[in-house]
């Protein structure tokens, strides 16, 4: 067969591929997806599982070691019927969380650590470069195959350049489909389009040939099946330990091998598909397997004993004249190649340029250039990313000379990145998983890996010394790269992967439960362990994302801004763009004003996190619900502070309000008490000026004279007792009294204020009971205030007593340091509505002329007694009217408190 | 011969009062009281009420508003004579419907003027 036809219908094929991923993204960008999103476009998508490892390299396993290539297969069934509730977990959260790779997956989880981002990515980066170089290597050699079976001159093109052009033509791919757009989840339609039809092709194809080979070489299946019973081959024995452990490593690499990761979980559109691709996967994969053990049975036989038995599946056909079948099975392993490697370097380039590129990128760039549009910048860096990860993979290949057993490197490759899988699912399953817990398991068990497997693949003498390997590092027996601590004969790839998952969980485990996880790893750990009840409650809030409408956008705008303010603003926007009304196109000018907008009123995070979520630009992450959290904070503190004054404020009018009350009833009280006056100085004024002139008019008869001369005296009395009552009681109120304290007998000051009192309607009889033993107490006060009070009470008795033979009680006693003298005459009393106001000034309940005084007698008593610190009350509950006058013993005014009048 | 009523609860005032109308003339008669003073109007039927407004029981005001609401002394004459000079005083009279105001202390003349006034003589 030409290789120039080879070569042709290679470049065909590629055409044919770049058509088909050309046409999905026209599909996906059109928003027809329904074909896109067909459960078997994600199962044929998860085939990348099988690489040129499984097309070419499981017959040469198959060859060497027997049934053993199986366990390889076996851990993805057993994870996909048995375990897929963990990858429909991971689908879950990483839907939730907008995943871009399983850096960012175990970076989130761990409170966005950047610091595990970049460890994971160093991790996958260092254990698939290998892989892609494997995969270079497959491509390589499979042209070299056709090559030198050409009968024409054709000699294989230098081997580095069919690889520089091989990968340079998987970088344009990739580069073309991979960056096309940066979504906010990493999915690539025309891409995962693209690899399924490849899994279509390398599976047709490996089925072609096991097809050949059973009925065209082997005689049929019975035939074929007898054939293999009777192979007796030692190193084809089952090695348990090695299929246990062969098993778990698949089935750890198939949850974490990026490329698996990118379209297992990043790719996903529908979770459903997961439940489809439980069953359809493992089908897929028998169907894979199914021919292989025949390939490399008659493989054997056929072909001459030096043969690479990793190229049966071309060689046999192509020694068997079948050019076309040779052709099908050459493009059914570049498309295993070309897949593995597109989807791997998407895989990895997304996390090189998300955890390393970018930060660095974003730190060294002048803080003023930061404003531009980044989107220039991230897709430039995940094209470099792109060519360095295919770049690195070129330049292992060059340097290993791909010489190794291909089998060998993809086990290698596996049990690296497997080492991700403690943190991984103890991230999802595990609350208590620390970042620390992850970083030092995950690096423990990448440096126990690259001791025990990867360093020593090179070979004794290579990454290390023979004597290494022999004696230890250091010199220490116990740390030889293949018998750590000690552990002799065991298979390297057991050994290895036995001490460092060992160590990589204890280490987790350890690690998480002495270190304290920060707030935003608890609240991360938190939603990772419970993704499925989260969802529940996003769904109840009504969170979603998608494109908001401009109209949408107003209404939320109004409600932050309030209603003028946001359509000003908006019609201003809307005029900036050149168009009428007030519904602006949402550019990401306009959005980028609106936030710094709304920021000015809900805080910079929150704004942030508003435009964010409203249109998916980025994924409001648990920092930025930290910040919002914090700018809450803040505005809550200060609506308290506000508040606060504003109760405060409120007191203070209160307080004002009540002080302006006092002061408009005290001038209330004012100018009733004036007016009072006026009328109490005019009535007795009346009668002394109405007399006088009756008088000077003269022609009386002398009796009429004396009689109204009388009148006029005591009516200018009546003026002067009323005159020294009022400065009497304005002394006492202001409190400017003179007082003269002395010591006095209570019945000398009683008998003093009965003599005086005597005045008062003196032709009465009024009869004074009292006892005069109980009132042989000495007090310190002022006793002429006092009697002036006791005056006042018996006066008031002698006047208003109305009994027939009026009786006024006089009773002391002493209590607690104070004394109490009681006046209960026996008269009616004075009626219930009336006992408050007798203390108040012209306060008079019966006629003037009966009174003869001016109303303020009472008002007095109760100032003299506040002088006094005693108190002066009426005594409700008595027959008569009675009257409580109480002072203390020792009257000391520095101690006393003018009680309350 | 002309009947003037006081009512008036300040006896001495009363007394220079009576003195000073019966020289003028006049029958003069005295209550201490509001209520009384009503009904001494219902039995004497005076010609002139003179009438104090801080009173006992019923205050002035109100004798005048009781005086006004029976058509039969809803014209008598009304001097109403008081203590209280404040203007507001003055005006709560006259809307109470007196026929005339003096505050006290007053000009002996001056009062017998203004009951001849009253009384049309």
């Amino acid at each position: 067969m030409p290789f120039n036809l080879l070569v042709l219908v290679c470049l065909a094929y590629v055409a044919f591929l770049f058509a088909v991923a050309f046409a999905g993204e026209r599909r996906a960008s059109s928003g027809k997806r329904r074909f896109l999103r067909a459960p078997i476009v994600y199962t044929l998508s998860l085939s990348i599982y099988c690489t040129a490892w499984t097309f070419y390299g499981a017959v040469g396993y198959a060859a060497r070691s027997g049934l053993e290539f199986l366990t390889i297969y076996m851990g993805p069934t057993l994870v996909f019927v048995g375990w897929w509730w963990i990858l429909r977990k991971l689908v879950r959260i990483g839907r939730q969380q907008r995943v871009t790779s399983i850096a960012d997956l175990i970076s989130s989880r761990y409170g966005k650590s950047n610091t595990l981002g970049v460890l994971v990515t160093l991790i996958a980066v260092l254990a698939a470069t290998p892989y892609i170089a494997l995969q270079l290597q497959s491509v390589t050699l499979s042209f070299g195959v056709f090559a030198s079976e050409t009968p024409e001159n054709w000699a294989l093109p230098n081997r580095d350049a069919t690889v520089f052009w091989v990968a340079a033509g998987l970088a344009l791919f990739t580069i073309v489909f991979g960056t096309r757009n940066l979504d906010a989840k990493e999915q690539h339609h025309g891409i995962v389009i693209a690899i399924a039809v490849e899994a279509v092709v390398k599976l047709v194809a490996l089925l072609a040939v096991g097809i050949f080979v059973v009925w065209g070489l082997g005689g049929g299946a019975m035939a074929m099946i007898d054939r293999i019973e009777n192979i007796a081959n030692p190193a084809w024995e089952m090695r348990p330990s090695r299929w246990a452990g062969l098993i778990f490593l698949s089935a750890a690499a198939v949850i974490s091998l990026p490329r698996m990761f990118q379209v297992m979980v990043v790719e996903n559109i529908d979770e459903g598909d997961l439940a489809r691709a439980s069953w359809a996967f493992p089908l897929y994969l028998f169907l894979m397997n199914i021919f292989i053990l025949p390939i490399a049975v008659v493989g054997m036989d056929l072909m001459p004993k030096g043969a690479n038995p990793d190229m049966l599946v071309l060689t046999l056909p192509l020694s068997q004249g079948q050019g076309g079948l040779a052709m099908l099975a050459f493009l059914g392993g570049f498309s295993s190649a070309t897949s593995m490697v597109i989807v791997e370097t998407i895989a990895l380039a997304t996390m090189v340029s998300n955890h390393i590129v970018m930060p660095l990128w974003l730190r060294l760039r002048p803080a003023t250039a930061l404003s531009g549009d980044l989107r220039v910048g991230i897709l430039l860096s995940r094209r470099l990313s792109i060519m360095a990860v295919l770049a690195l993979g070129v330049g292992y290949f060059r340097l290993s000379g791909g010489s190794n057993a291909l089998a060998a490197i993809g086990l290698i490759a596996f049990a690296g990145m497997a080492q991700v899988l403690p943190a991984l699912l103890g991230g999802i399953f595990w609350r208590g998983g620390t970042k620390l817990g992850a970083g030092l398991g995950m690096s423990i068990g990448v440096v126990i890996w690259a001791y025990t497997l990867f360093l020593p693949s090179f070979g004794e003498g290579a990454a290390l010394s023979a004597q290494v390997f022999r004696e230890g590092l250091f010199g220490w027996h116990w740390l030889r790269p293949q018998a750590l601590f000690g552990t002799e004969g065991m298979d390297p790839l057991i050994h290895a992967l036995f001490w460092s998952f060992c160590l990589n969980t204890a280490a987790y485990a350890l690690g998480s439960m002495l270190s304290f996880p920060d707030p935003v790893e608890r609240v991360q750990g938190a939603s990772f362990v419970n993704a499925f009840d989260n969802e529940q409650q996003a769904e109840r809030l009504g969170w979603s994302q998608g494109q908001a409408e401009p109209e949408a956008l107003l209404n939320m705008a109004q409600r932050i801004l309030g209603d003028e303010a946001a359509l000003s603003f908006f019609e201003a926007e809307t005029a900036g763009q050149g168009k009428a009304g007030y519904l602006p196109d949402l550019t990401p000018a306009f959005l980028a004003a609106l936030e710094r907008r709304f920021a000015g009123s809900v805080g910079a995070a929150t704004a942030h996190a508003m435009i964010s979520q409203l249109f998916g630009r980025a994924t409001v992450t648990v920092e930025d619900l930290m910040a919002v959290a914090n700018e809450t904070a803040q505005i809550m503190e200060y609506s308290a502070r506000l508040e606060s004054q504003q109760s405060e404020l409120s007191r203070t009018a209160r307080q004002l309000r009540d002080v302006n009350e006092k002061l408009t009833q005290i001038s209330a009280q004012k100018d009733a008490f004036l007016s009072q006056i006026s009328h109490e100085l005019r009535t007795p004024m009346t009668s002394i000026r109405a007399f006088s002139e009756i008088l000077t008019e003269g022609d009386l008869p002398a009796q009429r004279v004396a009689d109204y001369g009388q009148i006029i005296h005591t009516e200018a009395q009546r003026l002067t007792r009323l005159l020294d009552d009022l400065l009497d009681i304005s002394v006492l109120e202001n409190g400017a009294v003179q007082l003269t304290l002395g010591t006095a007998n209570l019945s000398d000051m009683i008998e003093r204020a009965l003599a005086s009192a005597s005045q008062t309607r003196p032709e009465r009889r009024f009869e004074i009971r009292r006892d005069v033993a109980q009132e042989a107490i000495f007090l310190r006060t002022d006793s002429d205030r006092l009697v002036q009070v006791f005056i006042n009470l018996i006066s008031n008795a002698r006047k208003y007593c109305d009994a027939a033979e009026p009786v006024l009680r006089i009773a002391v006693r002493q209590k607690g340091g104070r004394i109490m003298i009681d006046f209960i005459d026996n008269g009616a009393g004075i009626p219930k509505p009336a006992q408050a106001l007798i203390f108040e000034k012209f306060a008079r309940l019966s006629d003037e002329s009966r009174a003869g005084g001016a109303g303020l007698g009472l008002a007095i008593c109760r100032e003299i007694m506040a002088n006094l610190g005693g108190t002066v009350a009426y005594l409700p509950g008595q027959k008569g009217a009675a009257f409580r006058v109480s002072l203390p013993l020792r009257f000391d005014p520095g101690l006393a408190i003018n009680l309350p009048a | 011969m002309r009947h003037v009523l006081l009512i008036e609860d300040e006896a001495n005032i009363a007394e220079a009062l009576r003195f000073i109308l019966s020289r003028d003339g006049w029958s003069v008669s005295v209550v201490a009281d509001g209520a009384l003073g009503l009904a001494a109007v219902a039995e004497l039927h005076p010609d002139l009420v003179i009438l104090d407004l801080m009173l006992p029981s019923l205050s002035g005001l109100e004798v005048v508003a009781a005086l006004r609401a029976d058509a039969a002394t809803a014209a008598l004459p009304v001097l109403m004579l008081t203590a209280k000079g404040q203007e507001r005083d003055r005006a709560a009279a006259e809307a109470a419907g007196v026929s005339d105001f003096m505050t006290k202390p007053f000009d002996n003349a001056e009062i017998r003027a203004r009951v001849r006034a009253l009384l049309g003589a």
